[in-house]
């Protein structure tokens, strides 16, 4: 019978299947952080049990660390137990931890591709939604609660129903100025936050297929924001030249072996999804979100939609443009704003820092802008220097900081005043997410880079035509 | 046993009105930094129910006498967002042990039914019914029957079904959870993990 790439990924991870309840799946990789964990290790603790396969687990810091002065102790003394908390957990039971000060931490779906903890065909889950970012390699990779942790660390398997499929195509060529942050915002606008709840969703056509493993990341992991459990590519040549020769990737005879399984990972021709959308990649602009959640996004050239023109409820959309103290017909570009941070699993990779460059090269901060620009792991701060982006960064009035989740989530001491208005790379806008109080328009490192330098939302196509013409 | 058992659940309700509730409203990110599993339930709906004095904001619903309940009732796509179970915990600790709406988040309502919340999924006419009677009179009591899987208002009689696979439901009604249904096969486990080639 014909497969969907997820079929044969997941299908091949089945336990045990339960007459109408969930399967039983296996899981290969396992990431864990401070923040999800600790009550999951009790819970080990409280009923008797062991980690079954601690080699198949593995332990960063991340979500709750300083991004400054990170070889001092932490200050905040419950962020400090978390970590400390991991730190035992991880020793206890022998599993590999990459905690604060280690030369790979960082933001764990930044140090999993990295290092070749992330292969196509694999099963991979991490008490965080955003695990989906991983499935840019062909591999199925899902959130998951800390009873499911606990599950994983004690049984490397969980409990679940098999989602529905989606595959959404998007063809063509993306138009100047627009990166696959964009491309991830407009479907995400189109579909809605509950568009693809229920689904997993495979990406294909010429747009992903272009795009470089970075890119696919970024688009991979925004599909929690759709509601998805998850998305993925078939793994190609690019993914393949991506994974060669990190750290935990396989190596001679067991890389030949692999490849040989990986190269039939795709989706059979007339395989059957439960639902597919097809979009035009020249329709998409560099795109910004203005209300609560990352559905309520548009080009940026545009203006805010009245109420009458959005599916859903009326008070609910009201409420959030409240809060955001926008009105209907606003434009977004030209709007003063106080933040920009860059970074975050979503856009906290080399490629996303480049970008950033690509236009303050040259510039300066504007004077009302302050600016966090967190790079996702030290792997990534490292080829900052190397590539000289760093002397861009400081030329321009900017400086860099430590890797970690930062504003992202705001649980540590990064977190944007009330009132502010920032424009975020990272992938949520929900009320006070970045900060009680704080305001968030999340948009691609372009469009934060544009406006970072003019301090107001800013078409970053304005600022690459100019250098184009000169 | 992880959890108290769910039966029958007969109980005035809170409603919640708006869309897209996420998992940073349900606890803001700044609260997750316990290390055990205590302490979640007054941080429930932290921003919309506390200012920045932590003294009360009298509008929020959580803060009105007249509005009590073991059923928390929320608009559609309730619980997207984060995977964080604290979302869930906080929901358990605050007293509720199901909570209603037209739609669910994936993870939110796996979350729930793995620490004995049941997220009952009913139509979006019948979560608009629910929220009218409790508009008219909050002591309106509401029926949640796991056995029978139905939803009644109490008042008018006015009743629906609702959906949850038989395991999920077996495990409710006992209060089982999946790792103690995983603990028991862990041979089996154990002889699938030999064939994983990475």
């Amino acid at each position: 019978m014909s497969k969907t790439l997820f079929d044969k990924v997941w299908d091949s991870h089945v336990v045990r299947n339960i007459e109408s309840g969930p399967d039983v799946f296996f899981i290969d990789r396992h990431f864990i952080h401070e923040v999800t964990s600790p009550v999951a290790f009790l819970g080990i603790k409280s009923r008797g049990n062991t980690v079954l396969y601690p080699e198949r687990t593995f332990a960063t810091a991340d979500h709750n660390t300083p991004t400054i002065n990170q070889h001092l102790p932490v200050e905040d003394p419950l962020s400090a137990n978390q970590l400390k908390a991991l730190e035992e957990n991880a020793a206890a039971w022998g599993i590999s931890h990459w905690g604060l000060g280690h030369e790979k931490n960082g933001i764990v779906h930044v140090v999993g591709p990295e290092n070749g903890i992330t292969l196509p065909g694999a099963t991979i889950v991490c008490g965080d939604s955003h695990t989906s970012t991983h499935g840019a390699f062909g591999a199925i990779a899902f959130g998951i609660g800390t009873s499911e942790v606990e599950m994983v660390l004690s049984t490397q398997c969980i409990m679940q129903p098999k989602p529905k499929k989606m595959r959404i195509n998007v063809n063509g060529e993306l138009g100047f100025g627009v990166t696959p942050k964009d491309v991830a915002l407009y479907i995400i606008a189109k579909l809605t936050t509950s568009g693809a709840t229920g689904y997993f969703v495979e990406y294909a056509g010429d747009v992903f297929t272009n795009m470089t493993m970075e890119g696919r990341m970024t688009v991979c992991n925004l599909s929690i924001e759709m509601g998805a459990r998850g998305g993925m590519i078939a793994p190609d040549e690019k993914t393949f030249e991506y994974i060669k020769g990190r750290p935990l990737t396989p190596k001679g005879e067991a890389w030949n072996t692999a490849m040989e399984y990986w190269k039939t990972l795709k989706t059979d021709e007339d395989a059957v999804f439960n639902k597919e959308l097809t979009f035009n990649g020249a329709d998409i602009e560099p795109m910004i979100t203005y209300g609560t959640n990352p559905g309520m996004g548009i080009g940026i050239t545009n203006h805010i939609p009245d109420a009458s023109n959005i599916e859903g409820g009326v008070a609910t959309y009201k409420k959030s443009l409240g809060y955001m103290d926008f009105s209907e017909g606003d434009t977004m570009i030209g709007k003063s704003v106080d933040y920009v941070f860059l970074g975050s699993c979503t856009n906290g990779r080399i490629e996303d820092f480049r970008a950033f460059a690509s236009i303050i090269k040259g510039r300066k901060k504007a004077e009302n802008i302050t600016a966090w620009l967190v790079p996702g792991s030290h792997e990534v701060e490292g080829l900052i220097k190397e590539e000289g982006i760093l002397d861009i960064i400081t030329e321009a009035g900017f400086t860099l900081r430590e890797p970690g989740c930062s504003a992202c989530l705001a649980m540590n001491a990064d977190k944007i005043p009330a009132g502010k208005l920032a424009v975020s790379t990272s992938n949520r806008n929900f009320e006070g997410r970045q900060g009680p109080g704080s305001r968030t328009l999340l948009a691609s490192p372009l469009v934060a880079a544009a406006t970072a330098v003019t301090g107001v939302v800013t078409d970053p196509r304005t600022l690459l035509k100019e250098e184009a013409l000169a | 046993m992880a959890y108290d058992k769910f039966n029958i659940v007969t109980s005035t309700a809170v409603p919640l009105p708006i869309e897209n509730v996420d998992t940073d409203q349900i606890i803001p990110a700044r609260f997750l930094k316990a290390t055990e599993r205590k302490g979640f339930g007054e941080n429930l709906f932290r921003d919309w129910r506390y200012n920045n004095d932590n003294t009360p904001k009298e509008d929020f619903v959580l803060n009105n006498p007249t509005y009590s309940g073991k059923i928390l009732v929320g608009g559609k796509n309730f619980g997207s967002g984060s995977s964080r179970e604290h979302a869930a915990w906080a929901v358990y600790d605050h007293g509720f042990r199901c909570v209603v709406s037209s739609f669910f988040a994936d993870i939110f309502r796996g979350n729930c039914l793995n620490i004995g919340v049941l997220p009952v999924q009913v139509s979006p006419e019948f979560l608009e019914k629910i929220f009218e009677a409790i508009k008219i009179n909050p002591d309106t009591e509401i029926e949640v029957n796991l056995p029978q899987q139905t939803i009644t208002i109490k008042a008018s009689g006015e009743s629906e079904s609702f959906g949850i696979n038989s395991y999920k439901k077996d495990n409710m009604l006992n209060g089982y959870d999946d790792i103690d249904y995983l603990s028991k096969m862990k041979t089996e486990i154990q002889e699938f993990a030999t064939t994983r080639p990475f």
